[in-house]
């Protein structure tokens, strides 16, 4: 025991057999786990990186790990796309829950708010996407079946109504428990959101909504340099990776720093009403309190937090 | 033992720091607890954030009418209510452009049958009037429309009718509103139609031959 305690200083000269070994078996053993996957990221395509491949679950990044996925993101996004992006990480903030609520009366079904969130979410352009989908509706019954996404002639008309239809941030949401890989989940403030680089694009969650509110990005999202949103939140409007599902985030990298959601600010009727559930001197509280919500197919128990109104 | 208890020397001088110590304490502890109830509201326990401010859009006054002409420099003459109203008599009777000769002929009005005088305010043209009669700034022209849209204007205080724009939280900044005739023409206040934007383009809502540059329905259809 004394002499080894003298000579075990200099790893080189203790060198044993064993530790020999290990070290090949780590060398052999990296080779052939790169070697493994390697037809993974070639099915992958050339613009998926090693580090893309290997990053772990957004609720697994310490702050540091964060900072090189943003930072890889935003240099793939030069890469990719030819813009200087900033994307950010908003946490969400204490003692806030978001919800929404809508006048039906007051809506002229216009699709300003789908344009809006079109350009600030870095929609696909040649699909016209969009995590809005304004229905028209003949007066005297909602049944969404019956609603027309697809009108195309001059708005309001008189026998119509206009109901847009989002992400319902509910408060139990289907496409979260259906989600295999925990891609998505809801955030404290009742934000749904997905992790893009953790998704791997089944669709359950898309099956699973009753309110049809994710998209797929069956391709390449493509949006001009010039026209690309420059502020993004990484939980948010940053530019998706082909081949996953996304959603409406109450554009969280807006309201997360207490501004509006685009597709209010865009809304020339004002039908729109945010804010924060839990102060009771709110806007959104106001409304909740007096006037006659409803939600969307409340029979499912998704328990949205998203509200429909009409004034009369 | 005669004579009152003598204190030595040293004693009665860390006496005397010990009570200077305490005052000293008790002063600065009632500084520290008076400055935040400064900028405290009463009755609130933490001391609130300062609001950003809720501006509300105003015309900025009197409108005015573009005579056709240009003056010398090239700029549109424009003329004031008051040049030309100030002599003529007020006609009660009017309701709309197309019952005049002279000016606003083109005006076309729509609005439940108000005379031009129900809002307009005889006695000078550069202010409205209320029902009562008392005159109002054209700038505070909402307390015009909410003498008779009241419920509008309820839903408007609490932030659910008419367009915004800023923050939902003040605390973090501020917050732009309309006033009611950014969006409503007095004259003719319904909403008018518009062409909506953005029409859908995405392989659920698209009807084949409906759009134009449409070559993948038949591979889609499997989708």
């Amino acid at each position: 025991m004394t002499d080894n305690k003298q000579t075990s200083l200099p790893v080189l000269n203790n060198m044993t057999r064993r530790t020999a070994i290990k070290a090949v078996g780590a060398t052999l053993g990296a080779a052939a786990f790169a070697k493994a996957i390697s037809p993974i990221v070639e099915w992958a395509g050339a613009n998926t990186s090693m580090d893309e491949m290997l990053q772990r679950h957004y609720k697994e990044l310490s702050p540091g790990d964060m900072d090189d996925v943003i930072k890889r993101l935003e240099e793939d996004t030069r890469d990719r796309y030819g813009a200087e992006v900033r994307i950010s990480d908003p946490k969400p903030l204490p003692g806030v829950k978001f919800a929404y609520a809508l006048n039906l009366s007051v809506c002229i079904g216009c699709r300003r708010c789908a344009q809006a969130c079109h350009e600030e979410n870095n929609h696909d352009r040649p699909s016209h996407n969009s995590y809005i989908r304004v229905l028209e509706m003949t007066k005297g019954g909602i049944d969404l079946e019956k609603g027309n996404a697809d009108y195309d002639h001059p708005v309001r008309q008189e026998d119509k109504f206009y109901m847009p239809v989002q992400c319902q941030q509910c408060d139990n949401p289907p496409c979260v428990s259906v989600c295999p890989v925990e891609a998505t989940w809801k955030e404290d403030d009742g934000i749904v959101v997905v992790d893009y680089n953790w998704c791997i694009g089944c669709r359950y969650c898309e099956a699973a909504c009753p309110y049809h509110a994710r998209r797929f990005n069956w391709t390449k999202p493509e949006v001009p340099a010039e026209e690309i949103n420059t502020n993004q939140g990484y939980l948010s409007n940053r530019i998706r990776p082909q081949g996953v599902m996304e959603k409406c985030t109450f554009c969280l990298h807006r309201t997360r720093e207490g501004r509006m959601p685009a597709c209010l600010e865009a809304c020339p009727t004002g039908a729109r009403v945010f804010g924060n559930i839990l102060d009771p001197d709110s806007d959104i509280r106001w409304v909740l309190q007096n006037k006659r919500v409803f939600v969307l197919k409340e029979e499912l128990g998704t328990k949205p937090q998203f509200f429909y109104f009409f004034d009369k | 033992m005669n004579g009152k208890p003598t204190i030595p020397t040293r004693i009665r001088w860390l006496l005397g720091l010990m009570v200077l110590a305490v005052a000293a304490g008790v002063v600065a502890s009632a500084a520290l607890e008076s400055e935040p109830a400064d900028t405290a509201p009463v009755g609130d326990e933490s001391p609130a954030p300062a609001l950003f401010p809720v501006t509300i859009h105003r015309p900025e006054g009197p409108p005015t009418i573009d005579t056709g002409h240009l003056d010398e420099m090239g700029r549109p003459i424009v003329a004031n209510c008051t040049t030309c109203h100030t002599t003529k008599a007020p006609n009660p009777r009017i309701s709309g452009g197309h019952e005049l000769q002279d000016f606003h002929q083109g005006l076309v009005t729509n609005h439940g049958g108000r005379t031009c005088l129900s809002c307009h305010n005889p006695q000078g043209y550069n202010q409205l009037r209320l029902a009562d009669g008392k005159p109002v700034e054209f700038k505070d022209v909402m307390m015009l429309c909410a003498q008779c849209h009241g419920t509008q204007y309820r839903d408007y205080q609490h932030g659910a009718h008419g367009g915004m724009t800023g923050h939902w939280d003040l605390t973090r900044g501020p917050r732009a509103r309309n006033n009611c005739i950014d969006c409503h023409d007095p004259h003719a206040p319904q909403y008018p139609q518009v062409m909506p934007v953005l029409r859908p383009n995405d392989r659920f809502l698209r009807t084949p031959g409906a759009h134009d540059s449409d070559t993948h329905d038949s591979e889609d259809a499997h989708d």
